[in-house]
């Protein structure tokens, strides 16, 4: 009894939000070797941006929320994910003048640098931000008038502000990226925006593989080493050692330079890991064997993590499908397109399945709950 | 002098946002008014309708009908479509999706 009450005290829980083509499922756990699944929440509605936010104690999800019938919406739980609320308003609205309509919300940023802030990614191509904590958002006008935007293209998932990297202790620092486009930065909170790909090549230009913008940038990733990001591209990954103004190529020593997400560790300066994808249209595991590729010096050398993963895999982990949470070792999630969701306890040195069945994953975000 | 009133009949889905109210009366100021301006009335005070049924330039969403007197609005003239007074409109989730 006196044990029970001992372990209840100092309970964490882990919790992993998965979206899907068809509602969000919750799997939970004290131990990330126990799991137990809540859902679906949104049946029938498509989740393709979760937020766990846990500034300041709290234990909020955001989630972006597309009815097929009933358009987009943010849904917002304060227990955890356990019940759920809309803002009878929208939340997320293009202002009149730009005669424009939200179609999707891809992501979902709480800022590091205030706990009010969140920051919003959506298609068509545009940043929202809120400073009520999710509640109501704002065009960035500064992106929105951005000189580039006629010429950013869609993707095949659609054209998007898909990642948002506000960076710790700079609250004027911000980077997003987009497909297509490119990585974008501002150095005035939003105001002013400029593209800062050099490096990056975009090898499906004919004229020009080295453009200014309008890469097809799938993921971003904040390390821990001072400027240290990470990319996953069409065809490239790379990172950068200040900030993002310059980008080097990672890839050798990957079995394919494709995928679609990539992950930093949040404490160990060079830990980074990627789910590669073959190209030349298969969109496969190579081998058909679904693994991650870790480094631990930033890419200098790759080594493959797949315990635990099946072989004979034909399935796929999308650019938001993946995430860590921040215990010590830490977990590693992966979400695929045929409904299996695995979780590593080590770092990803073995993974077990914790859900299966489930429709086509768009977005896993893992955190620790107070 | 206001004419009969519109009855709008909700979805299923969309009854759950407002507490099961299946109906909403609207007022008629006129003989005839715009689809849009039936749903400007009726989603006032139920504001959370206005994002579900209509996008944020005002316009029907890609899979929402609304029939007047049975015939689909969202067809012909849309949000300009006329609603005669005491008219029976239905808001519905288009047979989509897989």
């Amino acid at each position: 009894m006196f044990s029970d009450l001992v372990d209840t005290v100092n309970m964490t829980e882990t919790i992993v939000a998965i979206g899907t083509r068809k509602g969000l499922w919750i799997a939970r756990s004290t131990d990330r070797q126990d799991w137990t699944l809540e859902g679906p929440h949104f049946l029938m509605s498509e989740v393709a941006s979760v937020a766990v936010d846990t500034r300041e104690g709290r234990s909020t999800l955001l989630a972006g929320v597309k009815s097929w019938h009933w358009g987009p919406t943010v849904q917002a739980s304060t227990d955890g994910g356990r019940t759920w609320t809309e803002s009878a308003e929208r939340a997320i609205a293009f202002p009149s003048d730009t005669d424009t309509a939200l179609e999707r919300v891809w992501q979902l940023t709480p800022d590091p640098n205030d706990s009010e802030v969140v920051w919003a990614g959506v298609e068509p191509h545009a940043l929202f931000k809120s400073t009520d904590r999710g509640e109501h958002y704002e065009l960035v006008r500064g992106l929105w008038d951005h000189p580039h935007r006629p010429t950013w293209e869609p993707g095949f998932g659609g054209g998007a502000v898909h990642t948002i990297l506000p960076e710790p202790g700079h609250p004027e620092s911000v980077l997003v990226a987009m497909s297509t486009g490119g990585v974008y930065r501002s150095g005035d909170g939003g105001d002013s925006w400029a593209p800062s790909n050099p490096g990056i090549r975009a090898g499906f230009n004919p004229e020009n593989e080295y453009p200014e913008f309008g890469q097809c940038v799938h993921k971003v990733a904040r390390g821990q080493g001072e400027g240290e990001l990470f990319a996953q591209n069409h065809n490239g990954v790379y990172r950068s050692h200040d900030n993002g103004a310059t980008w080097d190529s990672i890839a050798d020593g990957l079995p394919t330079d494709f995928g679609f997400t990539i992950l930093a560790h949040p404490r160990r300066p060079g830990v980074v890991w990627v789910v590669p994808v073959v190209d030349g249209g298969e969109r496969i595991p190579p081998d058909a064997q679904l693994q991650v590729q870790r480094s631990d010096d930033a890419g200098s050398t790759w080594r493959q993590q797949a315990t635990g993963l099946p072989d004979h895999s034909y399935t796929c982990v999308l650019r938001d499908a993946a995430s860590l949470d921040s215990a010590d070792p830490v977990g590693v999630y992966l979400g695929t397109r045929n409904g299996d969701v695995f979780a590593s306890a080590d770092e990803g040195e073995s993974f077990q399945r914790i859900a299966t069945q489930l429709p086509d994953v768009l977005a896993v975000r893992a955190a620790q709950l107070a | 002098m206001p004419s009969a009133p519109v009855r709008i009949i909700l979805p299923g889905m969309l009854r759950d946002l407002v507490g099961g109210v299946a109906e909403i009366e609207v007022e008629s100021p006129t003989e005839s008014q715009t689809v849009a301006e039936l749903l400007d009335r009726a989603f006032a005070e139920h504001r959370i309708l206005e994002g579900k049924v209509r996008d944020e330039r005002g316009q029907i969403r890609r899979h929402v009908k609304v029939f007047v007197n049975g015939e689909d609005a969202t067809r012909g003239e849309g949000i300009g479509a006329p609603v005669p007074a005491g008219a029976r409109v239905h808001i519905i989730n288009a047979v989509s999706g897989g």
